[in-house]
């Protein structure tokens, strides 16, 4: 049957329905050919550096970043006068040119044209895979979403799943084989490297390296070790620059044997973490930890308690209830203090005012809690932090019950450093004739000081393979490089935090004929044109001995994982005796080193949509910036995007800087991921590299950092200048917040200011008769600000990117935007987070003021928004008191490239120059239930119709459904106290509302 | 002395007035150009690879709609017959008659057919087969009688104001469900009466009235709403 | 008569003793005919149609890119397109005001300056027109704003500001025309009759309609005329308002205020006076007319720019007022806004330019000197577009919700786009100054005591 599938896929000529797009494979991949040229030329200039390259280099805005928007000028005008004319034709008054529209030869069985087919996956970041569900329109994918079914999704994803499907459609995206940048076919290379091979062959490999990011495919070990075993002296090294060696050190260093930590929240009423940003992306299980960590969030039930010791502000720390801003060296100290105080490891040392009265009400909430607590470390920590972490969770009972131990998910648990290290020593050595990197872009993203890059250029390493997605800047270090085909491309398998096994089934073939990882060293092993299917299938029929393969197969293939693969918990002991100090010495000022929570570290650089994602604090697009205190900046007189030169150590770099309140003081963030030169239109000499200052010896955080002020100042894109609720005459009431005491008190304390309903002049229509009528509510206490539901939205509903040049004038285009506003005292304020969708007024200001009549009021209760009657005034959006209006100043879709029109959801129109747009709830989904629901002469089931953001949130923060249904969940939520309406006073009537955010401080850690 | 000749006295008077009317024929001439065929296609048989004749099929051979249009009561999408459907028959019959040799070429070569749409909506608007059928409208309603129609054509306008002819007063055009695929049928008059299970109607409205309630339409104002077409 | 005449203060007459109906014809329509074009006027006409050719080209780029070419975003979603397009439609109020309203009072020293008052209402009116046009997203659809049967069985909004708009201009537009079109048709026929040149003969012959000037046709002509007086009235009351609903009806602060129709007609009236006197002061000089646009025209120009400037100052007193006194947070905030936010200089520079020098033309001395009205005039069309610029862009760009506040910087397309209307308007201006009387001949001569019915 999955055989079928790739039929399907393969043929994938398909009539679209409501004829939006047809599209054949073969005619893209045609397209893409023609396309290919001049990006390899370009390719090429970048090697030769030519005037125009270095020009590119020293534009404020190079090429690439304006791309977006100079569409218009590189169509010209008549074309786009040609467009012009084609808006008009929308009018009806031009005739429409004729459409072709091609069926299938043979029509697979289960393809209903028309209706989209869900095919369960997984996306895999840094080892940890993300469960999928991935929405397919005759052989598109168009949409991903969670699975539900697997305990690491429950439905949820993060922001890098959700835009991964934009990777796989990115044009930039490698397209060939290359040799030393020519354009060679597969066979050559076949051909290229047999010699290389049956030479090592005699050295029994001695000279083959492989260097692989951290791998938890089960399959893809098997295949390594078995072409270990084919050459025995060949070696194995791992290295990703956002690894996990403190975390498996630490635990060395606890149990004397790597393990994984898993987190049971749900038990929890007592969280810490000591610099562990547990609720956005990126974090192992951060998806499922969000949940569990949500559902404690209820004020009428047992609500959890969060406190945050952190190095940087983060979402994390947005929610805790405490939060302490320590500089990075600051927090081994910290974990010292309170392990002495929960009787662990004596001799902690004591801290001082503040800090002390916040140890202490952790302490004793810790042990009031025991057996329900949990102390979490960030990744980026030092070991002895994990270590005393792992011995404070298991002096307060709380291993087994909310802390579980298990086998690693990464299926070589080295430290990757060391690793690292060693592979450049041995082709200095002269060691290695043969390096296969699989992946990853070490050339770009190595700490400094170990030299890869150079080593790579400068060492006679006979023969240099690089397979990846982009021709990257490893890439460039290579004597070939192979075009890898993107995870929706092909077989493969992988586990979730949990350890369970997830199946990666390809939702398409590879748009340019790319190989797996998993192939291609399946075939240096020695299997030649293996396919990934049968090597996934062949591995776990191995596996599977008892019982009936292919049923197993199968239903491991639909659900998207293996059942019973997941660990089992496992019994540690502690190896007892003090964790020691790890003695810094005191230096000025500290750096510390992040992955950026939109472009990860740098592989998502030419994502479009996570360039232009809000990061969650700054609301920063397109660029990262050298975070500081405010009161750093003003001892050092810098104000936000003034330009500095961070002295590391005597490495150099340059970048603005960026004053975030709750930065602890003397310590600067930068975040890595930037200033990319291989990495295409979006990528490419965007932002700065932080990693020219990143070496082992600071690979998260070192001190001794100098900090110049160059005196001229750099434009940053922040989606919201404005952080604060406060303004001169007064707070606004935007977001309802309150303690549990408080609360408790006066629970409807948010609903103040509301009118009466009855205050019109018109007769109301009456929403009650009709059978549905829309609504949503946002519960602000389980929003975490993860940003999901902003990737997801735009995924979803055709949402274009404008590039860092409109960001800054004001006209992004996100239809939900998720606001933060901070409270208090600048230095360690408090936060909330605030998603902003469309609200759907029932008197909604924007409708009655539009000449034409191209926003009107649905007898649903939604806000209808009909592009194709918009003519532009903008008046709409000057009305609009939420601001959720999005104009299309210019021509911001791009109506050219083949590969983004099979990447757009067929079901939503995609609007073009000058019209107005907004969120629809989804609109396109609710017609599509409603109907089928009325074929079948019933009502849309409760929770079965989700919008996409309700359908991407991991808090399930968003609940969307009929508010004439008293038993819907949405029903149920706007009947609480704490729901009340954002700008109530307007009497706008928003079928959005909020639920006011509850927090459930520690009177006693109070500063 | 005189600059204008005695004439122009009528001539003045004459533009005066006249540029009304011609004024007021041009707008009407632009208003019917727009609803010609020219603009819509309506009634215009487009260009196909193969001369397919519907009246053929569905008169001569009595082919139900839906053995090709597969999906038109479950899709959005109608569905336009994979080359395979034509091939269940024309591989026994008419096997080598050279206007189907494009078929066969299709099927031999694995590569799709590419016919020319006929019934041709703009992007913005979203039409759903599959309810239309599901609350009595007949497939000629809107497709006209395709079994008369020896090369296919659009049969009606499909401008909007077309649309809402029937979205704004459904009960003039919409039959029993049995009858959707009927193209035979033909509306409820004295001497030719409809019934739906043991009641009888003689007009139309009446029987338009029943079945909404029947089928729980939806009143015009819940069908009228834009984004009921457009997303 | 002359002592009450001086107590009111309208001791200067209003054409100078001494003309005859044969100096007065022949001073007026000798400019049009025999008078040859000095090249000073080519060189002014040569400036003002190269602006034009300015304004053209940054709308074709316009048409070209979108209207991101501009410094609008979200949420400034209006700039200098409508602060422009106010402030056309407020200085084409003078022409009707003075033509119709001063027709139906009698007051017949109007009748020196209503010729182009009105001609000049027609170019700033079309001015303005542009703007609501080039202003949308999708100009090419802006007929979708007239209700016409169309294939979409779908109308226009009419719960719409902007479709007032339409119709409230459009009309405003036409009447005009008529009015100044059918007041024009004696002096057509003047030059007509007038002119040498063949070609000039039949243009204006066509113009005139053939008139003749006998009595029927005079009778005639006075009720028509009369008529139209009284149907332009009301409008110079209504298209303002209209235009100020555009604020008024929105919920935006400082937009949303009941004050806004009167205040927006007063500072209309008042910023076409001040145009008026921009254009009738060199006019005069240049054209030697003092004899017929006297200092009585430019002290009773005067006298009302003073008068409609008090009325703004008292509107600008009820929204800070209105600002305070609401109660409602946003309205407190936008009255800080104004006096500390970014744009606060603007804020400032628009009270001194529209209340403070203004106060100047209490004093008979400044009222009577050229210059001096010259300048206040100037001032005042500056200040008056400032008040346009304060309304539109400093309301919006920091509404409700503080995440979503915003800056709005003019790009140099808008500016290219406004200095072009400028340029259009003069090279108008300019033209019609050559080729039809500026000064209604006719009217001009019923001033003079030949005029007097004698019994």
């Amino acid at each position: 049957m999955m055989k079928d599938e790739q039929q399907i896929k393969s043929q994938g000529q398909d009539v679209c329905p409501g004829k939006k797009s047809q599209l054949k494979l073969e005619d893209v991949r045609a397209e893409i050919e023609k396309t290919s040229g001049p990006q390899y030329w370009r390719s090429l200039e970048e090697l030769a550096g030519t005037p125009e390259f270095q020009e590119m280099l020293h534009r404020e805005f190079p090429k690439g970043a304006s791309e977006w928007l100079d569409s218009v000028s590189r169509r010209g005008f008549l074309r786009l006068m040609g467009a012009s004319m084609a808006l008009a034709g929308m009018t009806g008054c031009t005739k429409l040119p004729l459409e072709p529209i091609v069926p299938y030869v043979r029509q697979p069985e289960e393809v209903v044209p028309g209706r989209p087919m869900f095919y369960a996956t997984a996306m895999t970041l840094s080892g940890y895979a993300s469960p999928l569900l991935v929405e397919s329109h005759l052989g598109r994918p168009t949409k991903v979403e969670g699975n539900p079914e697997h305990p690491a999704s429950l439905g949820g994803t993060d922001v890098f799943a959700q835009a991964s499907l934009l990777d796989l459609y990115d044009p930039d995206r490698s397209q060939t084989v290359t040799h030393l940048g020519d354009i060679r076919s597969w066979d050559r290379f076949v051909d290229g490297i047999r010699g290389p091979l049956t030479a090592q062959k005699a050295l029994s490999g001695a000279g083959i390296r492989i260097l692989t990011p951290t791998i938890s495919s089960p399959t893809l070990a098997a295949q390594i070790k078995s072409l270990l075993s084919a050459y025995p002296q060949a070696k194995w090294h791992v290295y990703e620059p956002i690894n996990r060696d403190n975390v498996i050190a630490g635990s060395q260093m606890a149990f004397g044997q790597p393990v994984e930590t898993q987190y049971r929240l749900e038990g929890a009423n007592v969280i810490l973490s000591l610099d562990a940003d547990f609720l956005y992306g990126g974090f192992p299980g951060a998806t499922r930890y969000i949940r569990d960590y949500a559902n404690r969030r209820n004020p009428d039930a047992n609500i959890n308690r969060l406190y945050v010791v952190e190095s940087t502000p983060s979402a994390t720390g947005v929610k805790a209830e405490h939060r302490l801003p320590l500089r990075a060296s600051e927090i081994e100290g910290f974990a010292h203090a309170l392990a002495g105080m929960v009787g662990v490891n004596a001799g902690g040392a004591t801290l001082e005012g503040e800090q002390q009265k916040f140890l202490a009400g952790v302490a004793k909430d810790l042990q009031g809690n025991r057996g329900a607590s949990v102390v979490m470390a960030g990744d980026h920590q030092s070991a002895a932090v994990h270590a005393l972490a792992h011995a404070i969770n298991a002096a307060l009972g709380n291993v087994g019950k909310t802390v579980v131990y298990t086998d690693t998910v990464d299926a070589n648990p080295v430290n990757q450093t060391e690793s690292l290290r060693e592979l450049v020593s041995d082709m200095h050595g002269g060691k290695v004739d043969l390096l296969l990197i699989l992946s990853g872009n070490p050339a770009y993203d190595a700490p400094v000081d170990i030299g890869f890059a150079d080593a790579l250029e400068k060492t006679n390493v006979g023969m240099r393979v690089h397979v990846g997605l982009h021709n990257t800047e490893t890439a460039a270090l290579c004597h070939w490089h192979i075009n890898e085909a993107h995870y929706l491309e092909a077989w493969g398998d992988t586990r979730a935090y949990d350890g369970s096994v997830c199946i990666v089934q390809p939702l398409i073939q590879p748009l340019y004929a790319g190989r797996s990882a998993l192939e291609v060293v399946a075939f240096l092993g020695g299997q030649a044109n293996a396919n990934g299917y049968e090597l996934v299938r062949g591995y776990w029929q191995k596996q599977h001995t008892a019982g009936d393969f292919d049923s197993f197969w199968r239903k491991s293939v639909h659900d998207g994982f293996v059942a019973g693969t997941a660990f089992a918990p496992k019994n540690v002991a502690m190896k007892g005796g003090n964790v020691p100090a790890t003695n810094v010495e005191p230096g000025d000022i500290e750096i510390n080193f992040r992955r950026d929570p939109s472009i990860y570290d740098g592989r998502f650089a030419n994502n479009g949509w996570l360039q232009e994602l809000p990061k969650p604090l700054t609301k920063l697009t397109w660029d990262n910036a050298a975070l500081i205190g405010p009161a750093m900046a003003d001892r050092l007189k810098l104000k936000t995007e003034d330009m500095v030169e961070l002295d590391v150590r005597g490495r150099k770099v340059q970048s603005p800087i960026w004053i975030q309140a709750g930065h602890p003081d003397k310590s600067i963030t930068v975040f890595l991921g930037y200033g990319r030169t291989r990495s295409g239109r979006a990528g490419s000499e965007v932002g700065f590299d932080m990693y020219r200052a990143r070496t082992t010896t600071g690979l998260w955080f070192t001190n001794g950092v100098q900090i110049r002020k160059l005196g001229d100042t750099y434009k940053l894109a922040s989606t919201q200048g404005y952080q604060t609720m406060e303004t001169p005459t007064g707070e606004r009431p935007l977001v309802q917040a309150a303690t549990l005491e408080k609360y408790r008190d006066e629970p409807k304390f948010a609903k103040e200011g509301e009118p009466p309903t009855a205050l019109t002049l018109y007769q109301p229509y009456d929403y009650k008769k009709e059978a549905y009528a829309w609504g949503m509510a946002i519960d602000m206490n389980r929003c975490t600000g993860c940003n999901n539901c902003i990737v997801a939205c735009q995924a979803e509903n055709n949402i274009a990117v404008v590039g860092k040049e409109q960001v800054v004038k004001g006209r992004h285009m996100h239809w939900l935007r998720v606001d933060v506003y901070y409270e208090g005292d600048r230095a360690n304020p408090s936060a909330h987070f605030q998603p902003v969708p469309c609200m759907q007024c029932e008197n909604a200001p924007c409708e009655v003021v539009c000449p034409v009549g191209a926003t009107v009021h649905s007898t649903e209760g939604l806000n209808d928004m009909v592009y194709n009657r918009c003519i532009g005034t903008r008046y709409c959006s000057n009305n609009c008191p939420y601001k959720v209006r999005r104009f299309n100043f210019l021509l911001f879709q791009d109506w050219e490239t083949p590969q983004y029109k099979m990447m757009r959801n067929p079901d939503v129109s995609i609007r073009s120059r000058g019209v107005m747009e907004k969120c629809t709830y989804c609109i396109q989904r609710i017609n599509e239930h409603r109907i089928d629901a009325e074929r079948a002469d019933t009502l849309v089931k409760d929770g079965t119709l989700q919008t996409a953001c309700q359908q991407s949130c991991p808090a399930e923060a968003i609940i969307f459904g009929n508010i004439n249904d008293p038993n819907s969940k949405v029903s149920k939520l706007k009947s609480l106290d704490r729901n009340y309406s954002l700008l109530g006073e307007l009497n706008t009537r928003p079928r959005t509302t909020y639920l006011a955010e509850i927090r459930n401080p520690n009177p006693e850690a109070e500063g | 002395m005189q600059i204008f000749h005695r004439s122009t006295n009528t001539l003045s008077r004459a533009t005066i007035f006249g540029a009304v009317f011609v004024i007021a024929a041009l707008f009407w001439a632009m208003a019917q150009i727009q609803r010609s065929p020219y603009v819509t296609y309506a009634g215009v048989a487009k260009p196909q690879p193969v001369p397919f004749s519907h009246q053929h099929h569905v008169t001569g051979l009595g082919i139900d709609c839906r053995y090709c249009h597969t999906s038109v009561e479950t899709s959005s999408f109608a569905g336009i017959p994979p080359t395979k459907t034509c091939m269940n028959c024309h591989s026994q019959i008419w096997t080598n008659a050279a206007l189907l040799e494009p078929v066969r070429e299709s099927y031999r070569s694995d590569k799709s057919l590419q016919w020319t749409r006929v019934n041709q909506l703009p992007d913005f608007v979203y039409f759903n087969h599959s309810i239309h059928i599901n609350k009595g409208v007949g497939c000629n309603t809107c497709h006209g009688p395709v079994d008369k129609m020896p090369l296919m054509y659009q049969f009606a306008s499909l401008q909007m104001e077309w649309c809402l002819e029937c979205h704004r007063a459904p009960e003039k055009f919409i039959r029993p469900r049995e009858q959707v695929f009927n193209m035979r049928y033909e509306q409820p008059t004295s001497n030719k009466v409809v019934t739906v299970g043991d009641a009888k109607f003689e007009d139309q409205i009446a029987l338009g009235r029943a079945l909404i309630k029947k089928y729980n339409v939806r009143p015009p104002m819940d069908i009228t709403t834009c984004s009921t077409c457009h997303r | 008569m002359a002592e009450r005449d001086d107590a009111l203060g309208r001791s200067a007459p209003v054409i100078e003793p001494g003309h005859t109906f044969a100096t007065v014809t022949d001073k007026i329509s000798s400019i049009v005919l025999t008078r040859p074009t000095s090249r000073g006027w080519f060189l002014g006409f040569g400036v003002a149609f190269a602006l034009t050719m300015m304004m053209l080209f940054a709308i074709s780029y316009l048409v070209v890119k979108g209207t991101g070419i501009w410094g609008i975003n979200i949420p400034i979603g209006w700039g200098f397109a409508i602060v422009n397009f106010v402030w056309w439609i407020g200085i084409g109020h003078a022409g009707t005001l003075i033509s119709a309203i001063l027709l139906l009072l009698r007051q017949s020293w109007r009748n020196s300056i209503n010729r182009f008052a009105e001609a000049m209402t027609l170019f700033a009116v079309a001015a303005a027109g542009i703007f609501p046009l080039i202003h949308t997203g999708r100009p090419w659809l802006a007929y979708w704003m007239f209700p016409y049967p169309n294939t979409m069985g779908y109308w226009p909004q009419f719960r719409s500001p902007l479709i007032w708009d339409v119709f409230a201009v459009s009309t405003y537009f036409t009447i005009s025309l008529v009015f100044w079109f059918i007041g024009l048709v004696p002096d057509l026929a003047t030059l007509r009759d007038r002119s040498e040149n063949r070609f000039a003969k039949i243009i204006y012959g066509m113009l005139a309609l053939g008139w003749r000037g006998s009595a029927r046709h005079w009778h005639r002509y006075e009720t028509a005329y009369l008529l139209l007086g009284g149907l332009a009235t009301p409008l110079v009351l209504s298209v303002h308002t209209v235009v100020s609903f555009d604020f008024a009806i929105a919920i935006v602060p400082g937009w949303h205020t009941t004050i806004f129709p009167p205040y927006f007609v007063a500072g209309a009236i008042y910023s076409g006076f001040a145009m008026v006197m921009m254009l009738a002061i060199p006019i005069r000089k240049v054209y030697n007319l003092e004899d017929f646009i006297t200092d009585r025209h430019l002290q009773n120009s005067a006298k009302v720019m003073l008068a409609t400037g008090w009325i703004v100052a008292y509107g600008y007193g009820m929204e800070a007022f209105m600002g305070w006194y609401s109660g409602s947070s946003s309205d407190q905030f936008l009255l800080w806004n104004r006096l500390h936010g970014p744009y606060a200089p603007w804020y400032f520079a628009l009270l001194i330019c529209n209340i403070g020098i203004p106060q100047l033309l209490a004093f008979r001395k400044m009222r009577t000197s050229p210059l001096g009205l010259f300048l206040i005039s100037l001032v005042v069309l500056v200040g008056m577009w400032l008040e346009r610029f304060i309304i539109v862009v400093v309301s919006l760009h920091r509404d409700f919700l503080t995440s979503s506040w915003g800056m709005y910087y003019p790009t140099k397309w808008d500016w290219m786009t406004y200095i072009g209307t400028i340029g259009m308007f003069l090279a108008a201006i300019f033209l019609f100054v050559r080729i039809l009387p500026m000064i209604s001949i006719f009217e001009m001569r019923t001033l003079l005591p030949e005029a007097e019915v004698k019994e």
